[in-house]
């Protein structure tokens, strides 16, 4: 029963004692409490390998036999549930306990096969380690022991040895109960029982990797870690996912300067034991293709340069531009990089034209930003999503934009936990994510949300209007006018908290740190004195140095294409990710400083390219979506890699500017500024709704997709959903589309197989954004929302 | 081979029996057996899109019961029971004679297809041990020579009855049976001498259950 | 004197038509509906109650407290569930009912689901026998189309729909809660407890579940009243049971008597063993429960002498074996059988049916070893009372029982395998191997 004071967090209600006595120490546990965990509490470790606190008891493995004073037979410790003055023995205490406990262990290791020394697990095992402590010196068993052809795939991510299984069921619970993905199942019965998938359905569930996790002996690996390492040759260090919002704490393990894996960090407040197999599986990128010198180009090549050189070119060119400069910063920033960046510009380059948000974005999303989110305490969290009495989504699909979000609001939703919160999602159709969170559609056409938000049912806008409830709107809704503006309004109305849940791990950091035009750090309005001579005297500089309201957005796209800015600064943008031309704009720019762990079409077209860190080789902040800090240090100390930050210094300070590079130094000044407590900017007039006639684009990127953090990662892209183009069957008929539809768009066009979906609306064409065979932007020319023309499509193979 | 869309509609017909459509699964499995003479990945697959559930749930059922045969069973499947008692008093011998006569062995099904040999678990007959079943109706009290005798018989095409039940048709009309019991065949005499061995001997002895 | 056959449930089995809507009712058939539709659902509860009828499916539950623990006016939906899965190894009389008198159990699911109030009953029935879910499917069928089944019964306002269901093969599916699940289109595996099923069982709303004669004795019951029932058996296990003798006997078959015969009573009407021979082993009800022996045979066959016996009166299906009969074979294949059967949920009775058959298979050939009868002792106590459900236990049972009559068995099995002590061919029924 903890007490915070953590904003959001309700005071614990007192909750119902009972004692129970376990090997004679009596405890008080709340009503409900298994043994098993009241034991924890006392520190006795009862052995188990079925039982895990975030899954429903099964009582399968019968490892955890107790004695219970009055009871004739063992118990399960893990599904009997503690009563006032019950007298617990466990193995300490009693020997039928203890005989019952050393049975099972014996009978567990039957059919085990003895490859320990070759095994992943091997060293931070259960079984190994409960062996030791429970199990015979000995074995009695001589006869032939079960095998199984091994390891079988049970994805391309996956591997199960089927001799190792316990037949625990945590691995297929997981799936059903926690993921919703029930494509692994225990088949066949008895003794032959075994773990699996149907024969044409691999288990590509966006969360498998827990699977692994969970396992308490080898039965499952991955195809990236497998043999790859022991365990105890391993450092690990605890950090924060940079895939995305959802903020997951993870242990990441290294060997040798190389990372070998990652694991899912336990967080209860955020990620509770899960990670998405993204955050899992997705570091190839870390350690491949890096970049390692600085690079000058000369004669219209790029060649290596030392630092000294690269700072002074770069310098030299960014002063040249004077201050018709702006400042392009990445959404997976840390937040001390973002805030590097927003110094940088407004005090070195002596620019606000600056902007984090590389994809699509809106003028009212910025003003929203300014006027609702940046700087703001955490106003919905986690937790609230489980008590919430309705959670109504727009422009947001949680499975794929922020995967933790969906498993909390899928628990909340579940009448497992028996909380059963309402989820509504405005959108084009009902997903098998929405499904998983027993979700209700409140159907619009892309770029209609706004009339939706406007127009909700009675009863949906009832339960808004109760305490709790929550509205959650995603980064797509810049795409939609008017989205924005609704959802406040809909907020103001009902009194329902609202969120916004960027997909990207920086973008609520970089928003904070002031890297976007007219919001210094902390959400302070550039235009507001009081808020300029702040950051003034923490910068130490006059206020009338710091710049006015520059650009950002369209604007900023536009001023870049007309060849009104000279000089860029641009910090792990990928130009593919932005719906307009912006390669082509920023080949106007007479002078380009990238800022960059790998090559991209940004260094291809940069002056000067200053290699800088990845999340490993320096330590910093990812504010999640909640707006919660999610801290994390540096894995490879002797990195020889600094930080975005630290590049800008020594890049500040060739241009003649101090600028502070240190993580520290960045954070106290950030805690120094703290949040802006004076008037908040405004939002500017509600934009009307797009005009939806004809048949117009739904699209999103898919969780797992050609994401630049994702490459180098074979096994985990062979878990990608396919490419599919999801319509109704009236829209397909409509278009005469059978197998495959071809979708048109101003810049070309994208085939691929049809996948009825009748929850749709018809006129609309979902379509994966950046995915194998669909780069919507690149291909179609064409972004969510957008109208595109449908027909029959011929499938050319290939797309898989 | 492919589970047909009338199948399919059956299925959803099944499903429309219970408070809950997934628990028609069982039978639903059972018609998909008809249709195919064992459980395909097709079958699965129909279920699971009549259901609307993963084909990996289906898989995981389909898998944990013995009736469902993940390989052709061919015409005819014949069971015999080599639990304890049915095996000791002689289906141990009636299994051998089987297995010389169709050539198949447990779970396999004779080259010609005709056969399907299963050592099944108790029937629920041991009053007539040893217990074979022909597509899963009873022939009660064999021997290896009457067995072997069924076996010829089906083998010329002639008409066998079961002893208690009806005429044998061959399995996959059992499956659908099992999928809609009501199949019109209820008329065979189902009573024999063993089920009436106390009756028998009451009425002999005026004994009776009214009063005592 | 002799106890008497009392031919209830059996009375009319040789009718021809017994089996038919018109058959049933020339005996009397659905006359207790009548009499249960005009009655207060609580007071049917309390007849079976007062009648002490106690469950035929193995465990002997007072089936009216079962009913009683059904919570009433809770709002849910209410369901009778049938257990119809007889797959005991040696019960064969459920399956005999449901071919010969279906509309027994038919006018009794009605009535037991009229007096727990639920208006869905499901009868689920072992795939392996389909002329048995024929007859039921074919008698639900007759029941409805003459209003014994559908909306306002007989003008009473009370409605049910009765669905005949296949199962696919899996003893486990005996086990209640694991036939919930098989029921709910699940793998069979048994639920843990509580929930009881009485409080949430299928589709996790109130349900009984009654082994098929159970429920066939409940229009008896009704019509004919407590008394009457009472009159039949003892304190502690009131009326009558429909027995099925098997084994080495010379006529096998059903026999209904009172609760209370004795085996040697049961084993007369049989016309005693086989020529020959005599009674070396018998099992009172089901490879379950314990074996017991010729001295046995004067024991009533009731819930409690039986369980004073050491040994249970299970599905009240007694098989009987000769001295051709090997013990070690017969063991050997009854774990087999659990082997096959266990459902693979729990450790103890996963791992634990698997390691004991691969040693008794080896007592079989004549391997086994004098400390390996010791390590079999433990390993059965290894797995009773640990298991997660009674087939673990049941698994556990053979052995320690036929070990403590046949030790010396065991003991040859170290050297000479099981044909060798017991000529096979001995114990057919029919004339030698040569009855080809």
């Amino acid at each position: 029963m903890t007490i915070t004071n953590e904003p959001g967090t309700q005071v614990a209600v007192p909750t119902e004692l009972v004692t129970v006595i376990i090997d004679g120490v009596a405890i008080g546990v709340p009503k409900g409490t298994l043994v098993i965990r009241a034991a924890e509490m006392l520190g006795i470790e009862i052995p188990r390998f079925c039982d895990h606190p975030l899954l429903e008891p099964v009582a399968a493995c019968r490892a955890c036999l107790i004695e219970i004073d009055g009871v004739p037979k063992p118990q399960p410790a893990c599904a009997q549930v503690v009563s006032d003055g019950m007298q617990v023995h466990t193995q300490y205490s009693s020997d039928v306990a203890r005989l019952a406990q050393e049975g099972v262990m014996e009978f567990l290791l039957l059919n085990h096969p003895l490859d320990c020394p070759v095994c992943d697990k091997g060293g931070e095992c259960p079984l190994q380690n409960q062996a030791m402590s429970i199990g015979r010196p000995e074995s009695r068993f001589t006869e032939e022991k079960r095998t199984f052809d091994k390891p079988i795939n049970v994805s391309a991510q996956i591997l199960l040895d089927r001799e190792r299984c316990v037949s625990c069921a945590r691995c297929t619970r997981f799936a059903d109960q926690i993921a919703g993905d029930p494509m692994l199942e225990l088949l066949e019965r008895g003794a032959q029982q075994q773990v699996g998938t149907a024969d044409d359905q691999p288990f590509d569930s966006y969360f498998s990797g827990n699977t692994i996790q969970i396992c308490p002996v080898g039965a499952l690996t991955s195809a990236t870690y497998r043999f790859r390492a022991r365990p105890f040759d391993l450092v690990s260090v605890p950090t924060s996912c940079e895939h995305c919002a959802s903020g997951c704490a993870l242990r990441t393990d290294y060997r040798r300067s190389t990372v070998t894996r990652r694991l899912a960090w336990d967080d209860p407040q955020v990620n509770e034991e899960w990670n998405c197999d993204k955050g899992r599986f997705a570091f190839a990128y870390l350690q491949q293709g890096r970049i390692e010198w600085p690079l000058v180009r000369e004669n219209g090549e790029l060649r290596t340069a030392s630092w000294p050189e690269a700072l002074a070119v770069a310098a030299r060119g960014l002063q040249s531009a004077g201050t018709d400069t702006a400042v392009l910063v990445g959404g997976r920033s840390t937040m001390e990089d973002a805030y590097a960046y927003s110094r940088f510009a407004r005090v070195a380059l002596g620019t606000d034209n600056i902007d984090f948000r590389a994809r699509a974005n809106s003028e009212e999303e910025r003003e929203f930003l300014a006027a609702h989110i940046a700087g703001t305490p955490i106003k919905v969290e986690y937790a609230d999503l489980e008590n919430a009495p309705i959670v109504l989504l727009a422009c947001f699909e949680p499975e794929d934009e922020s995967p933790i979000v969906f498993l909390r609001l899928r628990k909340a939703a579940s009448n497992a936990s028996g909380k059963n919160v309402t989820v509504v999602s405005v959108a084009a159709g009902a997903t098998r994510g929405l499904a998983k969170m027993n979700g209700t559609l409140i159907p619009a056409k892309p770029g209609q949300e706004a009339a939706a938000l406007a127009n909700l049912p009675q009863d949906i806008q009832q339960a808004l209007a109760q305490p709790g409830a929550v509205i959650m709107v995603g980064e797509r809704a810049a795409s939609s006018p008017g989205t924005l503006s609704a959802a406040v309004q809909l907020s103001q109305q009902t009194g329902a908290a609202l969120a916004w849940v960027p997909r990207r791990a920086g973008e609520r950091g970089a928003l904070d740190a002031g890297a976007i035009a007219g919001l210094l750090p902390g959400g302070r309005p550039i235009s507001d004195p009081t808020a300029r001579s702040e950051v003034a005297q923490i910068w130490g500089i006059e206020v009338s140095a710091l710049p006015q309201q520059g650009l950002s957005g369209l604007a900023l796209h536009d001023a870049v294409d007309a060849g009104r800015i000279r000089g860029v600064v641009v910090g792990g943008v990928e130009l593919s990710d932005y719906p307009h031309q912006a390669a082509e704009a920023l080949g106007k720019v007479d002078f380009i400083v990238s800022l960059e762990n790998h090559h991209s079409a940004v260094t291809e077209m940069a002056d000067v390219v200053l290699p800088v860190g990845v999340v490993t080789e320096k330590s910093g902040t990812f504010l999640d979506w909640e707006g919660r800090p999610r801290p994390f240090g540096q894995v490879f100390r002797d990195a020889m890699m600094g930080s975005d930050a630290s590049v800008l210094a020594m890049l500040a300070d060739s241009m003649g500017h101090s600028l502070p590079g240190a993580v520290n130094d960045l954070r106290a000044q950030m805690g120094r500024l703290g949040p802006w407590t004076g008037a908040r900017a405004t939002m500017g007039p509600t934009r009307a709704s797009t005009t939806t006639d004809g048949v117009r684009l739904e699209t999103w990127r898919l969780l797992l997709d050609l994401g630049v953090m994702q490459e180098g990662d074979a096994h985990l892209a062979a878990t990608a959903r396919p490419t599919v183009a999801r319509m109704s069957a009236r829209t397909a008929q409509a278009h005469g589309i059978a197998e495959a539809a071809t979708v048109h768009g101003p810049a070309g066009s994208i085939t691929a197989p049809v996948e009825i979906d009748d929850s749709m609306i018809d006129s609309v064409v979902w379509l994966p954004m950046n995915s194998d065979g669909s780069r919507i932007y690149r291909d179609l020319g064409a972004g969510y929302g957008d109208g595109v023309r449908l027909a029959a499509g011929t499938q050319a193979g290939g797309l898989s | 081979m492919s589970i047909s869309e009338s199948t399919r509609d059956q299925m959803r017909e099944i499903a429309g029996r219970y408070p809950s459509a997934r628990s028609a699964l069982l039978p639903m499995l059972h018609l998909a057996q008809s249709e195919e003479d064992e459980i395909t990945t097709d079958g699965i697959n129909a279920c699971a899109d009549v259901l609307g559930i993963t084909p990996a749930e289906v898989t995981a059922v389909a898998t944990f019961y013995t009736m469902y045969k993940r390989t052709k069973v061919g015409k005819h499947h014949i069971g015999v029971c080599t639990n304890t008692l049915c095996g000791l008093l002689g289906g141990d011998a009636v299994w051998d004679a089987l297995t010389e006569a169709t050539g198949a062995g447990h779970n396999t099904a004779s080259a010609d297809g005709e056969f399907f040999l299963e050592r099944i678990e108790c029937q629920a007959a041991c009053t007539h041990a040893p217990v074979m079943t022909v597509d899963w109706e009873y022939m009660d009290d064999v021997t290896p020579s009457s067995a072997v005798e069924v076996i010829e018989q089906l083998r010329r095409g002639e008409e066998v009855h079961s002893t208690r039940g009806p005429v044998i048709r061959d399995f996959e009309a059992t499956e659908h049976t099992l999928a809609f019991p009501d199949d019109g065949l209820a008329d065979a005499p189902s009573v024999d001498a063993k089920m009436l061995a106390g009756l028998t001997i009451a009425k002999e002895r005026g004994m009776s259950g009214r009063d005592i | 004197m002799a106890t008497p056959l009392t031919p209830v449930i059996t009375e009319f089995w040789d009718r021809p038509d017994l089996y038919t809507l018109d058959g049933y009712r020339a005996v009397g058939g659905y006359t207790a509906l009548d009499k249960a539709l005009k009655m207060d659902p609580d007071a049917i509860i309390g007849q079976v109650k007062d009648s002490g009828l106690r469950g035929r499916g193995g465990a002997g539950f007072p089936t009216g407290m079962k009913w009683g623990f059904v919570p009433q006016g809770d709002g849910k939906p209410h369901y009778l569930v049938v257990n119809a899965d007889e797959s005991e190894p040696g019960a064969c009389k459920d399956i005999p009912i449901m071919m010969a008198n279906p509309h027994a159990l038919v006018e009794g699911v009605i009535i037991a689901s009229y007096a727990i109030r639920a208006n869905h009953a499901f009868i689920y029935i072992r795939g392996e026998v389909p002329n048995a879910i024929r007859k039921v499917a074919f008698a639900v069928r007759q029941a409805k189309e003459a209003g014994l089944i559908g909306k306002n019964i007989l003008g009473s306002g009370f409605d049910l729909d009765v669905v005949v269901h296949s199962g696919a093969g899996a003893y486990i599916c005996g086990e209640e809660t694991a036939l919930l699940d098989s029921l709910e289109g699940y793998r069979g595996q048994p639920r843990l407890k509580p929930p009881f099923p009485a409080v949430a069982g299928l589709y996790a709303s109130p349900t009984v579940i009654n082994n098929v004669e159970t429920i066939a004795n409940v229009p008896y019951i009704v019509d004919r009243g407590v008394e009457w029932f009472r009159q039949f058996g003892t304190e502690k296990s009131p009326g009558f049971k429909v027995f099925a003798v098997s084994g080495h006997v010379k006529r096998p078959g059903i026999y209904e008597a009172p609760l209370g015969i004795t085996m040697r009573e049961l084993l007369d009407y049989a016309g005693g063993m086989r020529d020959g021979s005599n009674v070396k082993f018998w099992i009172p009800g089901g490879s379950s429960v314990p074996m017991l022996t010729p001295e046995h045979l004067d024991l009533p066959l009731t819930y409690e002498a039986m369980a004073e016996a050491g040994t249970m009166l299970g599905t009240g299906t007694p098989m009987l074996f000769d001295q051709t009969t090997s013990v070690v074979k017969a063991v050997t294949r009854w774990l087999e059988f659990y082997k096959h059967e266990s459902c693979g949920k729990c450790t103890p009775c996963r791992e634990g049916t698997y390691w004991i058959t691969g040693v008794l298979e080896k007592f079989e050939h004549g391997h086994g070893t004098e400390g390996e009868m010791e390590t079999l002792v433990n390993l059965c106590g290894q797995i009773a009372g640990r298991s997660f459900c009674a087939l673990g236990d049941a698994a556990a049972t053979p052995y320690p029982a036929a070990l403590k009559y046949f030790r010396d068995e065991f003991e040859a099995a170290t050297h000479t395998s099981a044909d060798e002590q017991f000529d096979p061919v001995a114990s057919y029924v029919f004339a030698g191997a040569g009855a080809r």
